[in-house]
């Protein structure tokens, strides 16, 4: 702010010039241009359709029912490789060989198959019937009143769980064997070990191919028609398309919803890696000592203090 | 006053091998309430396998260590030996502090949640209460601004004085410290020195594994030498220090002071 007399002269150095950058910036816009003009002249668009479409009613609840989907299929396959993740270090050799075999099957076949299977369960097991010398204790007829929805869930859920599985076996891995040691020292049990150490720890590393899998599923969704499970928004808009014999404004229409959804995940998923990375990434609340606060009191804004 | 001279840490014939590896040979130590008992040795000689023996960090392949009252990891029947359930090591554990060489405080913690978090966790204590203990306890240790801290935002030696502070705040019975001050900068090995000393005046019983051959004589009861998996030499520090008996132990002591 005062610079003194003899404060340095400064060089301003000419910088080097990048002529292909505006090169490649050329080129590319024009490529886009060029592309974006075909939304104006070629009327197989059908933006009138797109627009009377977007907001319709089996639209609208298609992607409530993806979104359902997507939520319902996650949070099982979240619950189930926690399990599996934690099997897998058991010192039961059963567990751990159970596990194996869990994640060996559901990523070794198609989830395509897979929906498919859960979708005919009532045509294998019509019947359970358990009884006990020739007395029939338990009678139950199996149905399927959610018209393929809870089919559609196992067969998402339990296929992501086997991938699930992998990620956070490597996320618990990665914590340091230090933490577990330190808080054995402290008496703490296993469990206490498990969810207040190293899980937290291990989200860390978890969260973000998590969020990943989160948005492949937001996708993998479509499949259910396997089921049959007929209310996403894929099923839905296909049927719209077929009737109208129009197929490029639903597929806009889809597209549409699911990079709106898939960008409202990102933005969760940025939330939960600033929780889990506290402490560790720049995520850290900010300590501030007594000279930075002052600086920042007579600066902007109202410092963000922790502490006493 | 009988009862302070009874040990309350007894090492009886403990051998330990990783495979064929045969890394104690048989070492006998006690530890009298009050005391420090200092062990030194070079890298290798199986002092820190012997310290982590102590509240079974490492298994027990041959030998008994009592602490109180407790078979370390063990139950007694009719002669026989059997194994403790992870539970109960559990309980035995949290009468037995342990300080390590990489600090290891929980990164996701503050360092009072780091020390508040056994007390509550474990022993089930009002959270107002370990945390009014906790202030007291990271005050102590020098550390009463830095309650609100990171451990990534603290030195290596503030890591290891807050380490200090959660391991007291189970109010354990004896503490260990497995090379305290190896992976501290020097000019940060004084501080955590300090405190160390100030708790040993303070009559807590101690076993530090340390480098520290100053340590050892300014608060320590008894040092012991380990080299290749046996004791070496043992007694009174300033004695050893001054005039050791071992040829052993002279000539690694020639290479520390």
């Amino acid at each position: 702010m005062n610079l003194k007399d003899d404060a340095p002269v400064l060089n301003h150095s000419v910088p080097v010039r990048h002529p292909w950058r505006w090169f490649s910036a050329a080129v590319i816009i024009l490529v886009v241009l060029v592309f974006a003009s075909t939304f104006f002249t070629n009327p197989k668009y059908g933006w009138d359709i797109v627009g009377k479409y977007m907001l319709d009613t089996r639209v609208v609840q298609g992607v409530g029912w993806t979104l359902f989907l997507t939520v319902t299929s996650m949070a099982l396959a979240i619950v189930l490789a926690i399990i599996l993740a934690i099997m897998r270090q058991s010192d039961n050799p059963v567990l751990r060989w159970t596990a194996w075999f869990w994640v060996w099957f559901f990523r070794g076949t198609p989830v395509y198959t897979q929906l498919i299977f859960w979708g005919l369960v009532t045509v294998l097991f019509p019947l359970i019937s358990v009884g006990f010398n020739g007395q029939e204790l338990i009678h139950i007829v199996v149905t399927d009143p959610t018209k393929g929805l809870v089919p559609a869930i196992l067969g998402l859920g339990l296929n992501e769980s086997a991938y699930l599985a992998e990620i956070f076996r490597a996320g618990l891995k990665s914590v340091d064997k230090g933490q577990n040691e330190a808080a054995q020292a402290l008496g703490m049990s296993n469990g206490k070990i498990m969810w207040r150490i190293i899980l937290p720890q291990a989200m860390r590393i978890i969260v973000p191919p998590t969020g990943n899998e989160t948005i492949g599923m937001l996708k993998t969704t479509s499949l259910v028609l396997a089921v049959p499970y007929t209310l996403d928004l894929t099923f839905v808009t296909n049927a719209l398309a077929n009737r109208l014999y129009t197929p490029i404004p639903f597929l806009i229409i889809a597209a549409f919803w699911y990079l709106l959804v898939t960008s409202i995940l990102m933005v969760g998923q940025f939330y939960i890696e600033k929780h889990y990375g506290k402490g560790v990434d720049g995520g850290a609340p900010q300590v501030m000592n007594p000279d930075a606060l002052k600086a920042q009191m007579a600066g902007l804004g109202a410092p963000k203090m922790s502490g006493q | 006053m009988t009862e302070d001279n009874k040990p309350l840490v007894r090492i009886e014939g403990l051998h330990k091998y990783y495979g064929h590896h045969h890394v104690l040979k048989g070492i006998d130590m006690t530890v009298k309430k009050g005391e420090v008992a200092v062990v030194i040795g070079p890298s290798g000689s199986g002092k820190s396998t012997m310290l982590r023996c102590v509240n079974l960090m490492e298994t027990i392949s041959a030998g008994r260590i009592h602490v109180g009252d407790a078979l370390i990891g063990h139950r007694e029947i009719n002669g026989k030996l059997h194994d403790l359930h992870t539970k109960e090591i559990a309980a035995q554990r949290r009468n037995i502090g342990m300080v390590f060489q990489k600090f290891n405080l929980f990164p996701h913690m503050t360092a009072l949640e780091n020390v508040i978090e056994a007390p509550v966790q474990v022993k089930g204590q009002n959270k107002n209460e370990a945390k009014n203990r906790a202030h007291e306890l990271l005050k102590m240790v020098g550390l009463g601004d830095k309650t609100q801290h990171y451990p990534s935002q603290l030195s290596g030696g503030q890591q290891q004085r807050v380490a200090i502070a959660r391991a007291l705040a189970m109010e354990p019975e004896v503490m260990l410290f497995d090379e305290p001050t190896s992976a501290l900068d020097p000019e940060l090995v004084g501080d955590v020195l300090n405190v160390m000393k100030d708790l040993a005046r303070s009559g807590m019983t101690m076993i530090v594994v340390t480098h520290e051959i100053g340590f050892a004589r300014e608060v320590g009861d008894t040092l012991t030498f380990m080299d290749g998996g046996v004791v070496v030499e043992s007694g009174d520090p300033r004695a050893i220090i001054a005039d050791p008996q071992h040829a052993r132990t002279r000539e690694f002591l020639s290479r520390v002071l």
